[in-house]
């Protein structure tokens, strides 16, 4: 890949094994003496805390199938029965449930850090959309795995969610209807479509771990950013990945299961919500439907649009646009520690990302439904106008010659702080 | 793990080598305690589960079952042969040598393992018409013929399993053809005249 | 690192704070929290208060609502009411309980095994909805759990009801309760003084109750919580040792870096 491979078999069977399967040689480059940027900080775990999750949630999904019944009359109380009788069966529902809200809240940090330090910026804007096909695939994994708890708050979002997509039939009559027969395998939301819904959501977390694999892939030909975003110059600018950033990445692991303990343990449901615990009926409509806390920012963009289908295309141009961030960022430079006007910009983002979350959880009315629709634009206005037009105009703070210059505090990258 | 050398690793840890490495192995130890303890639960969850246990006894009303008849009823999601044995089948199966068996245990759960395969032992204690046992073929698992009227008992008067010809007599015991043991007694005991609590 | 941590702060906040406001949308009327014997972290079911809330639901709340997750063996588990293997068997076989169909093809009625489900008052939704005026009274199973605030919710409105405001004009055959949403509810006050009779000395009041009968709907929604306060803490103290541990490792793993940076500073 980017360097030239310095492993060296040192048993008969290594050397048998490099000749024709060689994952040692595999591990040893891109894990072992892969070199990282050594002033990388701690936001740097989590792609490793992404990594733990994923695992996660794959083995306690794939145990938890072996209990669960996608069907009508026994999806419920499979679940109660996987949470009553089945050993430890509480443990592995619970940490499957807090582990979704763990993955998102561990993958916008790991968003929100690529954001800041510019590292969709070439050479990594593959690297960049991979990344967002990824979320793309969490956004629609989570949402079936919800739905398959078969509670109110389930089978409503379901639901409310692939009626979106009659939204097409403002543009072609008929169109979205049959589109959304073809989701549901009949005229509601019912057993043909949560049997789909299993289905499909135990594929997805292989899709999503398939794409991890081209992501890291991506991400080994530049190697990593850095908090500067300038290049490695010299081998001084690194450190290999081995013992340095496994036994790092391992800390930061081990704080963030803390934090999940925490949750699992003493407040399993705190970030659901409690209608879920009633059995879907499809004669009645919760009085408040709201998505779990991950999808509120783009629950909000829907709703604060009054037209049907300029709605749906604002959500998923939500995301869409993300895909577009290497090519609307012109700025010459890559860490926003260096930009003193885009700065500003971005912690504004960050408020309005937040205040959506607040306002898809209101009621659209009134003040919230006005400041919604306030957070809406700039939200697409950052990416759309503010990231190209200040790009052009702002003059950056100057840069640390290297990396190695940064971390030893000379006087002008004193803004940054080193390796941790 | 592939320790990094020191051609690769620009910093030289000639400082303190023996303080790094008895960290590197504490914290290996507890990463290899923290991975088998998540283990645990992922496989444990497969074993039967609390509601399972709880239907593990069932009590089975024999009143209804004449001499010369049998029933068969489920236990634990396998068929548990009950028969009602006449006269002549039960002193046929007394009449049998141990020599002439080829599984001279008992088989017998409420038994001694040792316990040598005579009618006594295959047959209820003090009620020796009944024979209580689990209806797999001890040879891969099928369910042997012979508890319907009319169906194939064998050569030796009991059961015969039609999936590789293995017969049991009528104490249950195997005599010819390839499995290898008696068919099996489950734990049970008679709790009134008519009535017994199997598991 | 300054504006690591700002960052760190905001997400911090984007993941605590959303579900807090969602759980706050609505107009509900106000619930006071009340205090708990199964606090966490280290909290536990007090298993004379489930007995008295399994004597108030069966006599009062089962002659309506079913519950039906729940066995007569879970009474007897660990971490629950914790009654006699004996005692179990003697409330489960108090139930008839339809089984089949025999060999005639009849379904019979037996007394109940404590493997059985707790014994559903009506056969159906409709049955139920018949017999209560057309409205369902909802199964309990994991009511603790189905509402906001939870227990404190349940508490609240067992001991919500009041004579209905002056300027309210209630529905036909509904009751005034201060915490119901809507303050209309179908159900009647099902806790009367004196409606059962405590036998451990406890006061056999509406607000005991009330308590009792919300400790036990708690126990039925969450029968492992006492199991996962236990592991929990195993588990957490694990992880925090582990996690320093694995702090002192990075220390002594990096040392010679910040070392030798350290030296090159000072030549400069």
């Amino acid at each position: 890949m980017a360097h030239e491979s310095t492993y060296k078999p040192s048993t008969g069977f290594e050397r048998w094994l490099d000749a024709r399967l060689p994952i040692p040689r595999l591990m040893y480059d891109q894990f072992g003496v892969f070199p990282m940027p050594r002033n990388v900080n701690y936001l740097w775990t989590f792609g490793a805390i992404l990594m733990f999750l994923l695992a996660t949630q794959i083995a306690t999904g794939i145990v938890l199938a072996m209990h669960y019944q996608p069907t009508v009359d026994g999806a419920f109380n499979s679940i109660e029965k996987i949470m009553r009788d089945v050993n430890w069966g509480w443990l592995l529902r619970y940490a499957h449930a807090v582990g979704a809200s763990m993955f998102f809240f561990a993958a916008f940090v790991h968003m929100f850090r690529g954001l800041y330090y510019g590292s969709y910026k070439a050479p990594r804007e593959i690297l960049w959309m991979l990344g967002v096909l990824i979320l793309v695939l969490m956004i629609a994994t989570a949402f079936m795995g919800y739905s398959l708890v078969w509670g109110q708050m389930s089978f409503w979002a379901v639901t409310v969610i692939t009626n979106l997509f009659t939204s097409l039939d403002t543009l072609i009559p008929g169109l979205g209807t049959m589109l959304v027969e073809w989701i549901w395998g009949g005229f509601a939301v019912g057993e043909p479509t949560l049997n789909r819904l299993f289905a499909l959501h135990y594929l997805f977390p292989f899709l999503i771990a398939g794409v991890v694999i081209l992501h890291v892939w991506a991400l080994h030909i530049p190697g990593s950013n850095n908090p500067t975003g300038v290049d490695i110059k010299t081998k001084s600018d690194t450190l290999p990945f081995h013992p340095y950033f496994t036994i790092k990445d391992g800390f930061a692991v081990l704080l963030f299961c803390i934090l999940f303990g925490a949750f699992l343990f003493y407040a399993p449901n705190y970030l659901g919500h409690s209608d879920n615990y009633i059995p879907a009926d499809p004669l009645v409509t919760p009085a408040h439907i709201v998505p779990e806390w991950y999808f509120l920012p783009f629950y909000a963009i829907l709703r604060v649009i009054p037209d049907k289908l300029m709605g749906v295309l604002a959500l998923f141009g939500a995301i869409v646009v993300l895909f577009l961030v290497p090519w609307l960022d012109t700025s010459r430079i890559r860490s926003v520690s260096y930009r003193p006007i885009f700065k500003w910009f971005f912690w504004l983002f960050v408020i309005c990302c937040i205040a959506l979350g607040y306002f898809g959880s209101q009621a659209p009315e009134g003040w919230k439904l006005l400041w919604g629709r306030i957070c809406t634009i700039y939200y697409f206005a950052f990416f759309l106008i503010i990231m190209p037009v200040v790009g052009l105009i702002e003059k950056p703070r100057r840069l640390p010659g290297s990396i190695t210059e940064s971390v030893l505090g000379k006087p002008s990258a004193s803004a940054v702080g080193g390796a941790a | 793990m592939a320790n990094s050398d020191s051609s690769t690793d620009p910093i030289s840890h000639d400082d303190d080598p023996s303080r790094r490495d008895v960290m590197m192995v504490a914290a290996g130890a507890f990463a290899a305690i923290g991975g088998a303890a998540i283990l645990w639960p992922l496989l444990d969850q497969m074993n039967p589960d609390a509601s399972t246990l709880s239907l593990a006894t069932i009590e089975v009303d024999l009143a209804p079952v004449e001499t010369g008849q049998a029933i068969t009823v489920m236990w634990r999601g396998k068929p548990i042969f009950i028969r009602n044995r006449t006269a002549e089948e039960v002193e046929a199966a007394k009449e049998v040598k141990l020599d002439e068996l080829p599984d001279k245990l008992a088989r017998n759960a409420n038994l001694a393992d040792t316990a040598p395969a005579t009618d006594e032992n295959r047959g209820a204690a003090d009620k020796e018409a009944w024979l209580v046992m689990i209806g797999i073929c001890t040879h891969l698992g099928c369910i042997p013929q012979g508890q319907a009227v009319g169906s194939d008992k064998g050569e030796y008067g009991g059961w015969y399993c039609p999936c590789h010809g293995s017969a049991y007599d009528t104490a249950g015991r195997i005599r010819k053809g390839p499995a290898p043991e008696n068919m099996y007694i489950p734990p049970y005991a008679f709790i009134s005249d008519t009535k017994i609590k199997i598991g | 690192m300054r504006s690591t941590s700002k960052l760190f702060a905001a997400l911090a906040v984007f993941a605590m704070a959303l579900p807090a406001t969602v759980h706050a949308a609505g107009d509900a009327p106000e619930i006071e929290a009340q205090e708990w014997s199964w606090a966490p972290p280290f909290g536990q079911f007090d298993k004379g208060q489930l007995q008295r809330g399994y004597k108030v639901y069966k006599y009062v709340c089962a002659n309506c609502h079913s519950m039906n997750l729940l066995s007569y063996r879970n009474l007897g588990e660990p971490g629950g009411p914790g009654f006699s293997e004996a005692a179990v068997k003697a409330l489960a076989a108090q139930a008839q309980i339809q089984d089949g169909p025999d060999d005639t093809g009849q379904m019979f009625m037996r007394p109940g095994i404590p493997a059985d489900r707790f014994k559903a008052p009506f056969a159906n939704k409709e049955a139920a909805r018949a017999a209560n005026g057309g409205a369902y009274p909802p199964d309990l199973s994991v009511m603790a759990k189905a509402r906001p605030h939870g227990p404190d919710y349940l508490y609240a409105l067992l001991t919500g009801y009041e004579e209905a405001p002056d300027d309210m004009t209630m529905s036909r055959g509904m009751h005034y309760n201060a915490a119901f949403p809507g303050h209309q509810i179908a159900m009647a006050n099902p806790l009367i003084e004196g409606v059962v009779e405590y036998t451990d000395g406890t006061a056999s009041t509406p607000d005991n109750y009330a308590k009792d009968v919300t400790a036990f709907m708690m126990w039925a929604a969450e029968p492992k919580l006492e199991e996962r306060y236990r592991v929990g803490a195993r588990i957490m103290l694990f992880l925090i040792a582990f996690a320093i541990v694995m702090y002192l490792t990075k220390k002594a793993v990096w040392a010679p870096v910040h070392k030798r940076d350290h030296s090159e500073e000072t030549k400069t």
